[in-house]
C-alpha cells in the first residue's frame, strides 16, 4: 500500500506534480498514466525518497520510505534501465545491492535465473542491449522479494517479446498479492495490464478509477454504415427515430450496439449495405481527450482536430483498432 | 463490461519456478520467505566494498599509483645510490626518496577518490544505490570508510616498501629514527588517504568526475606554481604562504625535508589535512542531506 497525500513538488516556479492525493492498493496492478512531463517519474522518485516533496507526504505501509532499514525488502523500482555502472558485472552490480540490505547471495543467482541473465551474469552492464539492461534492472527490484514493485515506462524500447514478457510478469506479481504499479504514456499498454488506474495531467489528478469503470465511461460504441443507396438509408433510419451521422466518405453512422435492428430495417426496405460493423472509439482517444488541455509539449500539425471534431468523425479506420479484441469478449 | 481479457500466459517464464513453494500460500498480501534483517553500516560497507573492487577504475588508479610510486622512488634511490659520493648523504636519511613518486601518484588517489562518489551521478547509479539504502548519510559513510581503508592501506604498503629498499641501497645515508620512519610511511599514508577522501567529498558536491578531478588537481598543484611566478615584492608574505602551505611542500614535511624553514613542520600537515576534511566532508553530508539525488 502505497499513499500520497497533498504531495507536491516545484522546481523554481514551475509546479511539477500539485496537491496529488491517492493511493496504490495490494494485490492489483496499478496503471500510471499520464502525458510525457505529466510528472510521473517526479512523482515516483519522491515515493522512493529521491527527490524531497516541497509539500505533502508518501508513506510506505505507513512510513516514510527513508525510514524503512531494508527498503528492498519493501519496493522494488525499476526507474530507468540505465541507472546502473556500465563497468560493473550484472552479478556484481546485483550483489552490492542485495548487500546493501543483507540479502543472501544466493538470492541473486535466483533474480538473475528469474530474468533469464544466468549466461550473462560475469558480463559487463555496459554491453548489454536495452531489453537485456530493463531485464537486469527489474532482477534488482525482484531481490528483495518485495510486497510492492514500481515500474517507471517498463516497456519502453522493448521488443514485442520483452513487452510480452513483462506484462506477464506484473499480472504474476499482482496475482501474488503484491502491490504493482507501472507508470506509462501508453494507454493501450495499461488496457493490457492494469486493473486501475491513475491519471495525471501536469502535476494533478485527473482520473483514480478502476479500468472497467473507465472503459464503461470512456469507450463509445457506435455502428458504422456504408451503403450505395444512402439517401433511402437515411430516409428509413429517419422514419425509424435512428440518430444518424454522416461522417466522411460516404460512411453513416449510428450511436450504440444497434447493428441488428438496422440490419433489419435495411432488410425489410431492400436496401443494399457494403458495411455494417459495430465500432468502439478507442481508449487512445478517451485518454488523449481526458489530458488535452494538460499536455505539456504539443506538437502542431497543420489543422490541429479539437477532440470533439475527433470524436464525431472518427475518419476512415484502416484496420481493427486495439482493444477490439477484448470488448467484444 | 468486464476488465480486458489479457493474452494467454502460455508458456510460463523462468521466473514463475524461480522463488520457490512459498508464494503458494501467499496470503492477500504478499509475504516473502527470506529472513528480515535489519541493516546497519556494515551493510552498506559490504556494498561498498564490492562496488569499489568490481570496477576497472579501481585497478587502473591503484595500478598507476603502485607503479609511480614504487618505479619513481626505487629509481630516485638508485640513481642517487650510483653517483652520490661519501659525504653526500651525511645529513638526510634515504626515506626522502620516496617523496616524488608519491607526489605524482598522489594525483591517482585524488581521481579514485572523486570517481567513487562523482561516477556514481555521471552513471546514473546513484538513484539505484539511494534507493537501496535510502540513509544517504551512511551511503556516503560507507563510501568514505572504504575509500580511505583502501588509498590508506594502499599506500602505506606501497611507500613502506620504497623506503625499506631505499634504507637498505643507501648504507651511506644517515639512519633514520624510529619516529621518522612513523612520519615516512604510516603519516605519510594517512596525508594521502585523507587528500584522496578530501576528493571523496568534493566529488560528492560537485556531482561531475571530469569537475571534481580538475579541481582536485588545481588545489594540488595551483599553489605552488602561483608561488613560483608571484615576483611582485609586495605580495611576498601571501606567496611564502602559498609556498608553504602547497600539498607538495606539506607532503615534504613528512620527509623533514621541507622546502621552507618556517611553515608548517613535524606533523602539522596531517592536522591541517584533517580540519580540511572534516569540513569539506561535513559539507558534502550536509548537501547530500538537503539536495535531490
Amino acid at each position: 500500500m502505497i499513499e500520497l497525500s497533498g504531495l507536491t513538488k516545484r522546481y523554481g516556479e514551475k509546479v511539477a506534480v500539485n496537491n496529488l492525493t491517492c493511493a496504490v492498493r495490494p494485490g492489483i496492478v496499478t496503471g500510471f498514466l499520464g502525458p510525457n512531463g505529466a510528472g510521473k517519474s517526479t512523482t515516483m522518485r519522491m515515493m522512493l525518497g529521491l527527490d524531497r516533496p516541497t509539500a505533502g507526504d508518501v508513506r510506505i505501509d505507513g512510513q516514510h520510505y527513508d525510514r524503512l532499514k531494508d527498503p528492498l525488502r519493501y519496493i522494488g523500482a525499476l526507474l530507468d534501465a540505465k541507472a546502473m555502472h556500465g563497468g560493473r558485472s550484472a552479478f556484481n552490480h546485483l550483489l552490492c545491492l542485495a548487500q546493501s540490505n543483507g540479502i543472501p547471495k544466493r538470492r541473486v543467482h535466483e533474480v538473475l535465473d528469474t530474468v533469464g541473465l544466468t549466461s550473462v551474469a560475469k558480463k559487463k552492464a555496459k554491453g548489454f542491449s536495452l531489453g537485456m539492461g530493463q531485464r537486469l534492472g527489474i532482477a534488482g527490484a525482484l531481490l528483495g522479494d518485495p510486497r510492492i514493485l514500481m515500474f517507471d515506462e517498463p516497456v519502453n524500447g522493448l521488443d514485442p517479446e520483452g513487452i510480452h514478457w513483462i506484462r506477464n510478469l506484473m499480472k504474476s506479481l499482482a496475482a501474488q498479492g503484491r502491490t504493482v504499479f507501472v507508470s506509462s504514456h501508453l494507454m493501450s499498454e495499461m488496457a493490457l495490464t492494469a486493473d486501475h488506474l491513475i491519471v495525471i495531467g501536469q502535476g494533478r489528478l485527473l482520473a483514480d478509477t478502476s479500468m472497467a469503470d473507465f472503459i464503461a465511461q470512456n469507450s463509445r460504441s457506435y455502428v458504422r454504415i456504408r451503403t450505395p443507396q444512402r439517401e433511402r438509408l437515411l430516409d428509413v433510419l429517419h422514419g425509424a427515430g435512428v440518430l444518424v451521422v454522416e461522417s466522411g466518405s460516404g460512411v453513416l453512422e449510428v450511436d450504440g450496439d444497434k447493428s441488428e435492428h438496422i440490419g433489419e430495417l435495411a432488410a425489410q426496405h431492400q436496401i443494399v449495405l457494403h458495411e455494417l460493423s459495430p465500432q468502439r472509439a478507442s481508449l487512445e482517444e478517451a485518454f488523449m481527450q481526458l489530458t488535452a488541455e494538460s499536455v505539456e509539449y504539443h506538437a502542431h500539425t497543420d489543422t490541429p482536430p479539437g477532440p470533439l471534431e475527433q470524436f464525431e468523425r472518427p475518419g476512415p479506420q484502416p484496420g481493427p483498432q486495439w482493444g477490439d479484441d477484448w470488448t467484444r469478449s | 463490461m468486464s476488465t480486458p481479457q489479457h493474452p494467454s500466459p502460455q508458456a510460463a517464464p523462468a521466473w514463475q519456478g524461480a522463488p520457490g513453494p512459498a508464494y503458494a500460500a501467499a496470503g492477500p498480501a504478499y509475504t516473502s520467505p527470506i529472513p528480515i534483517v535489519r541493516t546497519h553500516l556494515g551493510h552498506a560497507i559490504a556494498s561498498e566494498w564490492t562496488k569499489i573492487r568490481s570496477v576497472r577504475s579501481t585497478m587502473w588508479t591503484l595500478g598507476v599509483f603502485v607503479l609511480l610510486v614504487i618505479g619513481i622512488g626505487l629509481l630516485a634511490g638508485a640513481v642517487v645510490a650510483a653517483n652520490a659520493t661519501e659525504g653526500d648523504l651525511a645529513g638526510d636519511t634515504a626515506l626522502s626518496f620516496g617523496f616524488f613518486g608519491l607526489l605524482l601518484g598522489s594525483m591517482c588517489v585524488i581521481t579514485l577518490g572523486v570517481l567513487t562518489t562523482a561516477s556514481e551521478y555521471g552513471t546514473g547509479m546513484i538513484r539505484t544505490t539511494m534507493v537501496a539504502c535510502p540513509s544517504r548519510g551512511r551511503v556516503l559513510a560507507a563510501k568514505a570508510v572504504v575509500f580511505f581503508a583502501v588509498a590508506f592501506v594502499v599506500t602505506l604498503v606501497s611507500s613502506g616498501f620504497v623506503a625499506m629498499v631505499d634504507v637498505g641501497m643507501l648504507g651511506d645515508a644517515r639512519q633514520p629514527t624510529g619516529s621518522e620512519w612513523l612520519k615516512a610511511t604510516f603519516g605519510v599514508s594517512l596525508y594521502i588517504a585523507l587528500l584522496g577522501l578530501i576528493s571523496l567529498a568534493v566529488g560528492s558536491i560537485i556531482r561531475h568526475s571530469a569537475g571534481a578531478i580538475t579541481i582536485m588537481i588545481g588545489v594540488l598543484l595551483a599553489p605552488l606554481v602561483i608561488a613560483i611566478f608571484m615576483f611582485s615584492s609586495s605580495l611576498e608574505d601571501l606567496r611564502q604562504a602559498l609556498f608553504e602551505y602547497s600539498i607538495p611542500n606539506q607532503l615534504s614535511v613528512f620527509y623533514s625535508s621541507s622546502l621552507s624553514d618556517s611553515g608548517p613542520s613535524g606533523w602539522d600537515p596531517l592536522w591541517i589535512a584533517l580540519g580540511v576534511t572534516a569540513v569539506v566532508l561535513g559539507g558534502a553530508f550536509a548537501l547530500l542531506e538537503k539536495r535531490d539525488v
